[in-house]
C-alpha cells in the first residue's frame, strides 16, 4: 500500500497536473474570497464553501485528479505489474485513493489562509468554519472515491472523467430537486445526496450520522472499485 | 500437512493441469497439461494468437482460468495467490513500466511493491542493473529510453525479489540483433538459478536457449520435446535431395542398388539433362558416399546434394498449419 501510495503521490507532482489543479482551485477560491469577504467586509468564509461555483470547481478538481489513477495503469500495461505482485488489490486501491486524498488535503490546507486572514481582521464564527472544513473534506473525499471508482471502469481517461463528473452532478441534482418532491421522497433524496448533508456542516452542525454516511459512502465506492478489478480478471484478458 | 505439500511439489516447479480459458464462445486455451522442472528453461512456441500469452497470464495470476489448476512451488494460484505471486517474476509482452519515473525510482518502487527487505533493496537493485546492463541509465526517465532499454528495465523488474520462477513473454521482441543475442545469453545464465518459461514465435531463439519446447497451436499442445529431438523428426528415415546429370532411369536403378536406400523418386529437370531426386534412406546408414562413388563410376556428375532433415521450422509449420484453412 505504501509503495503504491508513494508512487502515485510523487507522480502527481512530477507532472503539472497537481499544480494546475491546485492553482485553478485557489484562483476560483480567492476570487470568491475577495468578493464575499474582502470586498464586502464580511468575516464568515463559509460563504465560499457553500457557493455553487466552488462546489462545481471541487467536482472538476476531484474528477480530473482521479481520472488517471486506475485507467492509466490499464492503458499502459503497468496494471499487470500491480496485479501480479504479491500486494493485494485492496491495498493497491486504498494506496491510490490515499494519494489522491493527500493532494486534495494539501490543496485544502492552502485555503486555510482565507479564515486566517478574516481572523486577523475580524471575528468569524469558529464553529461554522471548523464544521465547514470537516464537511468540505468529507465531501471532497467522497467525490474522490467516486472518481477512483469511475477510473476503474475504463482504460480511457476521458471516459473516466466524464463518468465521475456525471455521477457527482447527479448527487448534486438530487439535493436540488428534492425540494420539488414532498414528504418521504424528499427525505430519501436528501438522505442519499452528498450535498444536502454538506450544508449542515457549514451551519456549524456536526452531525455524527452524516460523518458516518460519508465514510460509508467512501467505503462502498472503494469496495466496488476492488470488485470491478477482480471481476475483470475473471472475464477478459 | 506442510511436508506433504513440499513432496507434492517435488522437483516440479510449475504444474499445469487441464488448463482451459474461454472468452465467451472462443476457447483461447484448451485443456493444457504440462510441468516444468526446477531449474529448467522451457520454451513456449506457437504462432501469434496460439494462447501463449493467455497461458502465461493465468500462471502469473493476472487473469483466471475457466477450468483447471496451476501450481507453482506446490501452491495453487487460486487458493494461495500471494505465495504463487511471490515466487514469480513476470515480464509481459508489453513491459509494465511507469514512464514518468527514472529507472532507479521504478526499480525501487517495484522492490517495495514486492516487499523486498529494506536493507537488501539497494544492493539488489544495483546487482540487477548491472546484470541487465542499465546501470548507466539509472537516472534517466523511462519514457526517454529506447525500446531495447525499456525491455531491459522490464526484465530487471521481473528479477526484483529474486523469484524462483521467471515468466518471460517474448522477451526479445523489438530488439536489434546484438541486443537479442545479449538477452538470450542473459536468459541462459539466469537459467542456472531460476526456472524459466519463455515464449516466442522465433524458432532459433527457442532452440538456442531452451532445454525443452512446448509447441502450442490454437490453444492446444501440439508437441513437447527437446529442440534436438524435435528437429530429428518423428520418422526414422533420413532424406536427401540430389541433382544428378544423367538419364533418369539408369540413375534411379543405380541408386536403388545402394545399401540402405529405401526409396527414390525422380523430380523436375533442374538443368539441361539434370534431374532432381528425392532419396530416403535408413537413418543409421550414410548413403551419400556410396551414391557419390556409384555416380562417379557411371559418369553421372552430382550437381547438388542436400540433406532434408527437418528443421525446427518444418516441424513447427507441420504441427501448426494443418488447420489453417479452418481458421481462415
Amino acid at each position: 500500500m505504501q509503495a503504491v501510495f508513494k508512487r502515485e503521490l510523487k507522480s502527481y507532482f512530477y507532472s503539472p497536473i497537481a499544480y494546475v489543479l491546485i492553482g485553478l482551485f485557489l484562483l476560483v477560491g480567492s476570487i470568491l474570497f475577495f468578493v464575499f469577504n474582502l470586498a464586502s467586509g464580511y468575516a464568515d468564509t463559509t460563504w465560499i464553501f457553500m457557493n455553487g461555483i466552488f462546489i462545481l470547481i471541487l467536482m472538476i478538481f476531484t474528477s480530473v485528479l482521479t481520472m488517471r489513477i486506475l485507467a492509466e495503469d490499464r492503458k499502459n500495461g503497468s496494471e499487470v505489474l500491480l496485479l501480479t505482485s504479491p500486494a493485494n488489490i485492496v491495498s493497491i486501491v486504498v494506496g491510490k485513493y490515499l494519494a489522491t486524498l493527500v493532494v486534495f488535503l494539501i490543496m485544502t490546507a492552502i485555503t486555510f489562509i482565507y479564515p486566517l486572514i478574516t481572523f486577523v481582521f475580524g471575528a468569524p464564527f469558529t464553529a461554522e468554519i471548523v464544521g465547514g472544513y470537516i464537511g468540505f473534506i468529507l465531501l471532497g473525499a467522497s467525490f474522490l472515491s467516486i472518481g477512483v471508482f469511475a477510473s476503474s471502469l475504463t482504460e480511457n481517461q476521458v471516459v473516466a472523467v466524464i463518468t465521475s463528473f456525471v455521477m457527482m452532478l447527479i448527487m448534486w441534482i438530487i439535493s436540488g430537486v428534492s425540494g420539488y418532491f414532498g414528504g418521504t421522497i424528499a427525505k430519501v433524496l436528501n438522505w442519499i445526496s452528498l450535498l444536502s448533508r454538506y450544508d449542515d456542516f457549514n451551519r456549524g452542525i456536526l452531525n455524527f450520522g452524516s460523518v458516518v454516511y460519508y465514510l460509508s459512502f467512501i467505503f462502498v465506492m472503494l469496495f466496488l472499485t476492488v470488485r470491478m478489478i477482480e471481476k475483470r480478471r475473471w472475464s477478459q484478458g | 500437512m506442510f511436508p506433504t505439500m513440499i513432496q507434492a511439489g517435488g522437483n516440479k516447479m510449475i504444474e499445469i493441469q487441464n488448463l482451459t480459458k474461454r472468452y465467451g464462445q472462443i476457447t483461447a486455451v484448451n485443456n493444457l497439461n504440462f510441468t516444468v522442472e526446477k531449474g529448467e528453461i522451457l520454451g513456449f512456441l506457437g504462432p501469434n494468437g496460439a494462447g501463449k500469452s493467455t497461458t502465461m497470464k493465468i500462471i502469473t495470476g493476472y487473469i483466471s482460468s475457466t477450468e483447471g489448476s496451476v501450481k507453482v512451488g506446490g501452491y495453487d494460484i487460486m487458493e494461495n495467490p500471494r505465495e504463487v505471486k511471490k515466487r514469480i517474476g513476470y515480464l509481459p509482452e508489453q513491459p509494465p513500466l511507469y514512464v514518468d519515473m527514472t529507472v532507479y525510482e521504478y526499480l525501487d518502487f517495484v522492490s517495495d511493491l514486492k516487499g523486498v527487505d529494506k536493507r537488501k533493496k539497494a544492493g539488489q537493485i544495483k546487482d540487477i542493473m548491472e546484470l541487465v546492463k542499465i546501470g548507466d541509465h539509472r537516472g534517466r526517465l523511462i519514457k526517454n529510453l529506447s525500446k531495447g532499454y525499456k525491455q531491459r528495465v522490464g526484465l530487471a523488474q521481473a528479477l526484483i525479489g529474486n523469484p524462483e520462477v521467471l515468466i518471460l513473454d517474448e522477451p526479445t521482441v523489438g530488439l536489434d540483433p546484438k541486443q537479442i543475442i545479449e538477452i538470450r545469453k542473459l536468459i541462459k545464465a539466469l537459467g542456472n538459478e531460476h526456472t524459466i518459461i519463455l515464449s516466442s514465435h522465433i524458432l532459433p531463439e527457442v532452440s538456442a536457449v531452451c532445454e525443452r519446447v512446448v509447441i502450442i497451436n490454437k490453444g492446444e499442445i501440439a508437441a513437447v520435446d527437446t529442440p534436438e529431438n524435435l528437429s530429428k523428426g518423428l520418422g526414422n528415415a533420413s532424406k536427401f535431395s540430389i541433382t544428378i546429370a544423367g538419364p533418369k532411369s539408369s540413375v534411379i536403378s543405380y541408386i536403388k542398388e545402394i545399401y540402405g536406400v529405401k526409396y527414390v523418386e525422380a523430380g523436375a529437370e533442374k538443368e539441361k539433362d539434370a534431374f532432381s531426386y528425392i532419396v530416403e534412406a535408413d537413418k543409421d546408414v550414410d548413403v551419400r558416399r556410396p551414391i557419390f562413388y556409384a555416380m562417379a563410376k557411371a559418369g553421372y556428375p552430382i550437381i547438388e546434394l542436400k540433406s532434408l532433415s527437418m528443421s525446427l521450422e518444418d516441424i513447427f509449420l507441420q504441427l501448426t498449419t494443418e488447420e489453417k484453412e479452418v481458421e481462415a
